[in-house]
């Protein structure tokens, strides 16, 4: 007698198939309530926890978390305490949902997080439709502050072409975009396809060569087929459009390699620096903060971070950070909760402390934060004093005697109308 | 020229999905378990090798972690997964999914969410060039330890006493079971050495991808599709499918590289449209 229940094979390979999925698309979305009461300053954080991204959301969530106790500490805002909601925002498909579940159930004031361009695009819209307040800390597509820009969402995270023309203006002086032939590899969805085109824009633009395009699949673990196609193509510089952990695998399985075309990108992620490890990173890149950053203020949050979480805070940590001590400061300014007040206030120009040499304000027309900006250099080893000791700052961009613009993209490049 | 490249190169990386692959196998062959957690073991394999190499060095540690992430296996079969065999394979399923989560969370808040950067043993360093084409050394000994792994399988199976039993175990486990035999220290062992080969696969991958707690996730997603091309049960089917992705994941990168990673999913819609068994699935009675 054979007592064993029996399940069809197609009902196994369907189940089994559900569960992988559900696996690999994060299926931990659980929220997480800091604490709740009525007369509060209500914060919703969005961005995703787990993922090919997780790692950052990760940091977005301890630097919302730090701002947040430090506002409480500090007499909360307006008075009144500031209570944190967080959701794992998982992907584009979910991520509006997770929106509007914050706005309508928990009756947030604002949002503030996400990284994908993919689903901050679907947050955006969301926010648009509930009139509520976005700080967007994460997201990189230029078309987030062009064509679906809209007047309740403000960028506090460096758009695409900020990044490409920080290390470009840089790699230009230095004689490396003119006459060059350049490898892409291309993360294959919003954000990788937009900063594809506007890295290329800028590298034709100034006489370099974009030889071949890559799209690769997110999450790739296996790069040695297109490190093969680089060898056969040999180009003056291999030109990486990667995000998150994707940034870690590629750069440890090209140093495993040994070829010797330098490695730039369009951008760069520290947290994926540091996974991948000091031996296999070199060159050049560009950085929207980092914790070795000089300024009185920025030291003091590196201090605290690192007090609180045992390690230093990544990039994706200050925007976080910074995006709710903005609109602290705002509704104090305003002295009062309501976009209507906030929004005009925001576009008048008013300046923040945002922990770097420059301080920093939002543009009217798009809502993109005028910042600087600093081109990094990968540290020798002998000379790290800590394994989060990677970089060197370079320098500012924009410089002290430089518009804040310089960096953004023009109307032309990126048009957008708030409606 | 390029083309030869890429397929060479796949086989050299199917070897390495075929290990994953194989452990899956085994523990569905025998238990019936189609264990979800198979990444989460793969995941702790490349954490213990990063810790235990700081401890005994890289070639001790490499020994040691697949044989403590067995002891691991063993504890959750006999404790856990032994009460279901009889039970609804949904719960097995229920049962993996959630340990899958909550390994990964016991990672996450054991280690951080950040990735642990952990470089290529320096004697593993460095790359061999055959005309043209390049491979780095540590991608050879990748090569050298699945092929043992796979051949050293082989050979448990069908020249042992233990492989006998359990074949007949895979047959028929309650007439196994009449002939006096016990199958549970069976079953332990088979799922020790199920989840021990995805601990071999993720400390292999430690110095190539970043050790983070949701590395076994996507990975084990394509060692499921391997399973489900070659047919459960087979294992030359396995090894077969394994190489075939390795190939297929190539070659696509180098004519259409967006659809490298989803080229394997595609392939497995076709074969279960004409083979639903899989290439060389063998009859389950249990699932017809």
């Amino acid at each position: 007698m054979n007592n064993k229940q029996t399940i069809s094979r197609r009902g196994l390979i369907k189940g089994s198939i559900g569960g992988f999925a559900g696996l690999s698309a994060g299926a931990l979305g659980a929220p997480a309530i800091i604490n709740a009461s009525d007369d509060t300053i209500r914060v919703g954080h969005i961005t995703p926890r787990s993922g090919f991204l997780g790692t950052l959301g990760d940091y977005g969530f301890r630097g919302v978390n730090l701002a947040v106790e430090e506002l409480n500490a500090a007499g909360g805002i307006l008075g009144r305490e500031v209570d944190l909601f967080s959701e794992d925002s998982v992907g584009s498909a979910v991520a509006p949902t997770k929106a509007q579940k914050l706005i309508e159930k928990r009756k947030v004031h604002f949002l503030i997080g996400e990284i994908s361009s993919g689903s901050g695009g679907g947050v955006m819209a969301t926010a648009k439709r509930l009139k509520t307040m976005y700080m967007q800390t994460g997201c990189n597509s230029d078309a987030l502050r062009g064509e679906k820009c809209n007047p309740y969402s403000f960028h506090v995270e460096a758009g695409n072409t900020m990044y490409t023309k920080t290390i470009g203006n840089w790699q230009n002086r230095a004689g490396n975009v003119n006459g060059k032939d350049f490898y892409m590899l291309t993360a294959d969805y919003a954000f990788g396809h937009d900063l594809a085109r506007v890295s290329t824009r800028f590298l034709t633009e100034n006489g370099g060569n974009v030889m071949a395009n890559e799209l690769v699949a997110t999450n790739t673990p296996d790069y040695s087929p297109y490190i093969l196609k680089i060898k056969a193509a040999k180009p003056d510089f291999v030109y990486i459009n990667l995000a998150g952990a994707d940034q870690t695998t590629f750069l440890k399985q090209y140093k495993e390699y040994g070829l010797n075309y330098a490695v730039s990108g369009g951008v760069m992620d520290t947290a994926g620096f540091w996974a991948a490890g000091i031996d296999s990173i070199t060159g050049y890149w560009q950085s929207l903060w980092y914790h070795g950053m000089n300024t009185p203020s920025s030291q003091a949050f590196a201090k605290a971070f690192t007090q609180k979480y045992k390690k230093p805070p990544e990039n994706q940590a200050w925007g976080d950070y910074i995006g709710v001590k903005i609109m602290a400061a705002a509704m104090e300014e305003a002295k009062s909760v309501d976009p209507a007040k906030i929004i005009p206030l925001l576009e008048s120009g008013m300046e923040f402390d945002i922990l770097k040499p420059r301080k920093g304000h939002f543009r009217k027309w798009d809502h993109s934060l005028l910042q600087q900006m600093f081109v990094v250099k990968v540290k020798d080893k002998a000379e790290m004093q800590d394994e989060w000791d990677i970089f060197e700052i370079v320098e500012a961009s924009p410089g002290d005697n430089e518009k804040l613009d310089v960096i953004q993209p023009t109307q032309s490049e990126n048009m957008c109308v708030m409606g | 020229m390029l083309l030869l490249e890429q397929i060479l190169n796949g086989l050299l990386v199917g070897t390495y999905y075929t290990l994953l692959a194989l452990g899956l196998s085994i523990i569905f062959s025998l238990g019936g378990v189609v264990n979800l957690a198979h990444g989460a073991f793969y995941a702790v394999g490349a954490y213990l090798i990063v810790f235990l190499s700081e401890l005994i060095g890289f070639p001790v540690a490499f020994v040691v972690t697949p044989i403590l992430v067995g002891m691991i296996g063993i504890i959750v079969e006999t404790f856990f997964l032994r009460r279901l065999y009889t039970k609804d394979p949904i719960l097995t399923l229920l049962f993996t999914f959630g340990l899958a989560m909550s390994a990964e969370q016991v990672l996450r808040l054991s280690f951080g969410a950040s990735g642990i950067p952990f470089s290529i043993p320096e004697f593993l360093s460095g790359q061999l060039h055959l005309g043209s084409f390049i491979y780095s050394y540590y991608r050879l000994a990748i090569l050298a330890v699945t092929t043992v792994s796979i051949g050293g399988l082989w050979l448990l199976f069908n020249k042992t006493s233990f492989g006998l039993i359990m074949r007949a175990g895979v047959a028929d486990s309650e007439m196994v079971r009449a002939m006096g035999i016990s199958i549970k220290p069976i079953l332990s062992l088979v799922f020790a050495i199920g989840v021990g080969l995805a601990a071999v696969a993720g400390s292999m991958s430690a110095s190539l991808t970043g050790v983070q707690p949701a590395m076994g996730n996507d990975i084990v997603t394509a060692a499921f599709v391997i399973c489900v091309l070659g047919g459960l049960g087979s294992f030359w089917g396995v090894v077969f499918a394994g190489l075939l992705v390795g190939v297929l994941k190539g070659v696509t990168a180098l004519y259409i590289p967006p659809a490298a990673e989803g080229s394997i999913y595609a392939l497995m819609v076709l074969v279960l449209i004409f083979r639903p068994r899989g290439m060389f699935g063998i009859r389950f009675d249990r699932l017809e």
